[in-house]
């Protein structure tokens, strides 16, 4: 089980957070404009990275509140967490302490804003 | 047929040849899918000069940590149409390989436990009668009848209130599955080339003419890739994407017992699926980590939900002790339904996304596969199931009958 650092109660257990897939991926500027096969990534393609991943979490039985995680999909290390809305913070990252708990990088102290919102707020 | 009789030693059973500089069509992955496409190639289409490259040891993937449950009871027709056909070859696979998988029709029960899963489940049944797949609805009272550990008292969480049962499905010993198909690949020329890693692949502008692996380059005029949970990275190295997410799956067993567990018992709704082995381990699976991984092992909280589940279903099995738990990697994608055919790459081309469910989809799996790779063109089984459905928008949403939720 995964401890995870949520931005703001601190760390619990896996079983309080929902997974939100890949983070950074923006609602289309122009729904209208989209082709077929745009909207076919739009929806169904997601990057499913081995290695460092930006996904999204939701601490749904905590705060309610949606963050990004970058976590590495091999060695399942979270290598950091930040608000919403803030861009995926630069590599490298120190080595996490143990494997499968949460070493929060430097971003996760960055306090989480309360009126951010899920990019795109799709799930 | 079932002679219980414990084959050769896998060792024997195939040769370990250094690979060529170059093949008709490489396979890459050797699970189940890889061995089968290869076989029905050899054997279907006369395409001998061909190879099986696995980066691990053979059917080291998926293929052999699945807990075995193979049925056709899926909803939709595409769907019905491949596991059905599947389920025939498997009942005339052990004659035709010449080797005893011990393939046991012992039946699946997919357990109702809301009057939601109830409604659902009626209308499958109706959906395989159409369709020619063996299928019953049983009350909870017969339920009892054919697997009499099973609680169906309605004062627990979610009380059994009936079940789906098809008579012909079953379970079969996976690992042997993989080397019955090896030893007949084997014999018919091709190649089986373990600790072979593909690294990347040479392309001459859009088509694909070689692999690059660990041991060099290959030369070939055609790949197909069948590496299940890695799909999406060898797409990457082509470059391509695929709609796929992969997830870790576990699944458990316990000591031997006594025979208690006579059929095969499925949960979708509290997620837990029973079956014992011919040695006598009750053997459990699980749903998939939400997230996505690679590593091959899974959450422990899954085991523990399952576990809970389990207990109260098979009260007797609350002293039973895990003996072992793993994982793989599933490789899944969002209608549940697997995708097989052509890739934006020229003659290259992909199984994947068989998800939580692929081992009883083996040998359709290959037939189809193998076509598609020796034509160019898709099988009329495995059509519906191209990428190009993603965009077109004909899903075949098979979340309802594919057993585990992902
Ligand atoms: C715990 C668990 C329980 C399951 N239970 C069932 C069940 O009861 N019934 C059912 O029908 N299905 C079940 N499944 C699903 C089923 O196992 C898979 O859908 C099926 O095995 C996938 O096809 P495969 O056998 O070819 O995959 P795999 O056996 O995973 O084969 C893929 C192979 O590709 C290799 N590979 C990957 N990358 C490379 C590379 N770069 N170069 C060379 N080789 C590579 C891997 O090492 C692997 O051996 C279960 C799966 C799991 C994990
Ligand atoms: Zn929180």
């Amino acid at each position: 089980m995964l401890l995870i650092s949520c931005p703001n109660c601190g760390s619990r257990d896996e079983t309080e957070f929902h997974y939100g897939g890949q983070a950074h991926v923006p609602y289309p500027e122009n729904p209208n404009d989209l082709t077929d096969r745009e909207w076919a990534e739009y929806l169904f393609y997601r990057d499913n990275t081995k290695g460092t991943f930006a996904e999204r979490w939701l601490h749904s039985t905590g705060c309610r509140q949606w963050f990004n995680m970058l976590r590495d999909t091999v060695t399942y290390d979270i290598q950091a967490v930040y608000p919403m809305g803030v861009p995926r913070p630069a590599a490298p990252f120190p080595p996490a302490a143990d494997t499968g708990t949460a070493s929060t990088g430097a971003a996760s102290t960055t306090p989480l804003s309360p009126s951010t919102a899920p990019e795109g707020a799709t799930k | 047929m079932s002679t219980q009789q414990l084959p050769e030693h896998p060792d024997f059973l195939w040769h370990n040849p250094e690979p060529k500089s170059s093949y008709d069509a490489v396979i890459v992955g050797g699970g189940g899918h890889g061995l089968a496409t290869a076989y029905f190639l050899a054997k279907n289409h006369g395409m001998t000069n061909i190879a099986v490259l696995e980066k691990g040891w053979l059917a080291g993937g998926n293929m052999a940590r699945n807990t075995t449950i193979i049925r056709s009871n899926y909803l939709w027709d595409e769907s019905a149409a491949i596991y059905e056909h599947a389920l025939k070859l498997w009942e005339i696979l052990p004659e035709e390989l010449e080797y005893d998988f011990l393939f046991s029709q012992r039946g699946v029960m997919n357990l109702a436990h809301t009057l939601g899963d109830v409604r659902e489940s009626m209308r499958r049944v109706g959906a395989n009668k159409l369709n020619g797949v063996d299928a019953e609805w049983l009350d909870p009272q017969q339920v009892k009848e054919l697997c009499p550990i099973l609680n169906i008292n309605d004062n627990i969480r979610y009380p059994v209130m009936g079940a789906t049962y098809q008579p012909r499905a079953g379970i079969a010993k996976h690992d042997h599955v993989a080397w019955a198909f090896a030893r007949k690949c084997d014999e018919l020329g091709v190649d089986i080339i373990q600790n072979c890693e593909v690294t990347g692949f040479v392309k001459d502008g859009n088509r694909v003419v070689g692999v690059k692996t660990n041991r060099g380059t290959i030369n070939t005029e055609k790949v197909g890739l069948c590496a299940a949970g890695h799909s999406s990275v060898l797409a990457e190295m082509a470059g391509f994407r695929l709609p796929i997410q992969s997830h870790p799956l576990q699944a458990l067993v316990s000591e031997l017992h006594e025979p208690v567990h006579p059929t095969v018992v499925m949960s979708n709704h509290v997620h837990v699926y029973v079956s014992q082995a011919h040695k006598g381990e009750l053997v459990m699976g699980a749903g998939v980590d939400s997230y996505n991984g690679y590593g091959q092992r899974g959450s422990f909280h899954v085991i523990e939900h399952q576990m809970a589940a389990a207990v109260e279903l098979f009260p007797i099995f609350a002293r039973a002790h895990v003996l072992r738990t793993w994982g793989g990697i599933v490789d899944t994608t969002l209608d549940a339904s697997p995708i097989v055919g052509t890739t934006p790459v020229d003659n290259m081309f992909v199984n994947c996304g068989w998800g939580t469910g692929g081992f009883k989809g083996t040998p359709a799996a290959g037939l189809t596969f193998a076509h598609t790779i020796a034509t160019g063109a898709p099988h009329k089984l495995n059509k519906p199931f191209a990428l190009e459905r993603f965009e077109t928008g004909a899903l075949i949403d098979e979340h309802g009958a594919a057993a585990v939720a992902h």
